[in-house]
């Protein structure tokens, strides 16, 4: 963050400030925040799978949350896991119908319910696998940060999902990993 | 800079708008020889179900999209290309200037060689035309023929059903979905469909279509009885639309040929999506794959060579998922395996459930799934990234179920390392 960013995570190209910190195909992140995950603090309590699907669907039904709990090495590891909202944004990129638009307010990316003919599509095109599809509704479902009050995080008793802002999150390292899978940024020529 | 985009599905559009936000500073052109506004292929089965309406089918939604961005849409059919003089020869008459020339042009439909295929009732689907015809001549009820069932066919199969037709679907090839879809899977789709009470015939041959003396029409079935339908729907390949380029100088095979900045043999003039016959991640040789998800990746990275910033593309990662009549089905990259490579399977055919994962040595290369729905990208990250699975490989031989563990693992281990 420079002086004078008012964090509108405009697209760059009308940021009056231009810090330079953005690029012309990507948002600028601004005062953005973001889901900080810490596996090693979770206790696999479900609490936050809980709150999601509360949020979302009304009722406790831990298989529609958009955060799910994965656990592995035979429950002696927990890893909350999510859309980490990623700049390269796969899952926009691939939508036929533009159901999947970013909100400038939070950075998330949202599913536009009565747009998305349910096609599937961002499923296969997201390589975190974390658009799913929905059979009841026929649309797909994903994280959305709450509108920019997440209720994982605010569920979550042991601090294992905090939302804070981005630049200390080691997202980058996530997106970094993003980048991996791109067909184009780390090719350049 | 005058920047002419042929062509105005996902690639043209995709292409445009890479444009417009890269401040390239010249003229945006697509052009497009269909009279809707852009609108996506794709969003024609939903169409047709009435699920949404053609409004629904629309690539962008907001008004002025293109003209706030800069872009002139312009509905015109480009006959020839001059590429020595710069300039494109219009159906309306005049001609067209570009600097930079992309050709989105797509694929139609083609039909076998038999008997009947121009009959009235005998209609491809393939645009929002065709979709308006195939609505306005079907009833609840109607006896519908669907010849092929490869993807696109599966995918209209399911919209016929929505429109409680009484379908038959003949297929030459020994399984549906034959280029996505191994025979396993694709004898398990079959029988779902039977179970659902679709008539599939596979390994059959249509000779030829005509007409009965009270309209309807009779397919000429080799080796087996004839059939009388109301309609037929014919959904038996695709073709990429370079005819317009014969004497261009452009090389084309199966389609445009293009380089890794989507380049064709004439310098400034690039092609994208289904007349693009570009890398393939997996085999790196080139290939038409005719899905959304290369042609929206063909558009952007063209895009950016047009402007200037010179990218180059490792290639399009094959891809597709179906939904057949609620039976859902994906495939990834060289979901037929290697040679010498592994292959883990999961199959249990009474819960219509399957897995197969193909790896060259320690990495995914493709694979199959049907009835999952839940985190399936990751198997793409995995194809993608080409993470070496080490001792998850042998977890994931055991039990292919595992894939999420092994993503997570792996995934985790290698975002440690980019750290
Ligand atoms: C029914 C149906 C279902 C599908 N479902 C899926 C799916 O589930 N998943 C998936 O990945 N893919 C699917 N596809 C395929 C997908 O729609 C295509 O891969 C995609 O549309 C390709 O985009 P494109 O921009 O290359 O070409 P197109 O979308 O075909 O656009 C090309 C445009 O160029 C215009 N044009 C052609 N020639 C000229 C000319 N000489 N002058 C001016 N304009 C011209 C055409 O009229 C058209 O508007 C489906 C296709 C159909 C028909
Ligand atoms: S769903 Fe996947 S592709 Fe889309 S923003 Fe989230 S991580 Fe990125
Ligand atoms: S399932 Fe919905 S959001 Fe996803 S690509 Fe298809 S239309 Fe877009």
């Amino acid at each position: 963050m420079v002086d004078g960013c008012e964090g509108d995570r405009r697209s760059p190209r009308f940021c009056h400030i231009g810090c330079g910190e953005g690029t012309a195909e990507e948002r600028c992140w601004g005062m953005q925040k973001s889901l900080l995950i810490d596996p090693d603090k979770c206790t696999s309590c479900l609490q936050c799978e809980m709150a999601c699907s509360f949020e979302h669907e009304g009722s406790f039904n831990p298989a529609r949350s958009r955060i799910k709990i994965f656990e592995f090495e035979h429950g002696k590891r927990a890893v909350p896991y999510t859309c980490t909202q990623c700049a390269e944004a796969w899952c926009v990129h691939a939508c036929p119908v533009e159901a999947l638009v970013r909100n400038p307010a939070t950075g998330a990316v949202e599913v536009k319910d009565d747009v998305c003919v349910g096609c599937k599509v961002c499923t296969i095109a997201c390589p975190f696998g974390t658009v799913n599809y929905n059979p009841d509704t026929g649309k797909v479902i994903k994280c959305d940060l709450c509108h920019g009050d997440p209720k994982c995080a605010e569920a979550c008793p042991t601090d294992a999902i905090v939302y804070v802002d981005s630049s200390w999150t080691g997202l980058d390292r996530m997106r970094r990993w993003a980048g991996h899978v791109d067909t184009n940024q780390s090719a350049k020529a | 800079m005058n920047h002419v985009i042929v062509g105005a599905g996902p690639a043209g559009v995709i292409a445009s708008e890479t444009l417009a936000s890269m401040g390239h500073g010249g003229h945006i052109t697509v052009l497009s020889d269909e009279p809707e506004p852009p609108y996506s292929r794709m969003a024609i089965p939903y169409l047709l179900a009435e699920d949404i309406d053609e409004e629904g089918t629309c690539l962008r939604h907001s008004d002025g999209h293109y003209e706030g961005l800069g872009i002139a849409v312009k509905h015109d059919t480009v006959r020839a290309i001059d590429a020595a003089a710069r300039s494109l020869s219009l159906a309306s008459g005049g001609s067209l200037a570009f600097d930079r020339l992309l050709l989105a042009t797509g694929a139609s439909p083609i039909r076998p060689p038999i008997p009947g295929m121009d009959l009235e009732k005998v209609m491809s689907c393939w645009t929002l035309a065709d979709a308006r015809r195939i609505m306005e001549h079907t009833r609840p009820g109607d006896d519908v023929v669907l010849m092929g069932a490869g993807f696109i066919g599966c995918i209209i199969l399911e919209a016929l059903v929505a429109r409680q037709v009484n379908l038959t679907v003949i297929e030459m090839a020994d399984r549906m979905v034959a280029r996505m879809m191994d025979r396993t899977g694709g004898d398990m789709i079959a029988a779902w469909c039977r179970e659902k009470g679709v008539d599939v015939h596979v390994s059959t041959r249509v000779n030829g279509v005509s007409r009965n003396s009270d309209g309807s029409l009779a397919l000429d079935l080799e080796g087996k009885a004839p059939l009388n339908a109301d309609l037929v729907v014919c959904a038996t390949g695709v073709a990429s639309n370079t005819g317009f380029l014969e004497g261009s100088g452009i090389e084309t095979d199966i389609g445009v040929v293009v380089d890794e900045h989507l380049e064709t043999s004439v310098p400034g003039i690039y092609a994208a999506g289904d007349v693009a016959a570009g890398f393939d991640f997996m085999t790196g040789g080139h290939d038409v794959h005719a899905i959304q998800p290369t042609a929206s990746e063909h558009g952007r990275i063209a895009a950016m060579n047009m402007a200037g910033n010179r990218t180059a593309y490792r290639g399009s990662l094959v891809m597709n998922t179906l939904n057949t009549l609620g039976l859902i089905s994906t495939s990834y990259g060289l979901w037929d395996g290697v040679e010498g490579g592994d292959v883990a399977t999961a199959v249990d055919a009474r819960a219509y459930r399957y897995l197969r994962l193909n790896f060259r040595d320690d990495v995914l290369v493709g694979c199959l799934a049907l009835g999952l729905t839940q985190h399936v990208g990751v198997l793409r990250g995995l194809i993608q990234t080409k993470t070496p699975l080490g001792k998850w490989k042998d977890v994931l031989m055991a039990d292919p179920h595992q894939i999420m563990s092994a993503y997570l693992a792996t995934a985790q281990d290698a975002s440690r390392r980019a750290a």
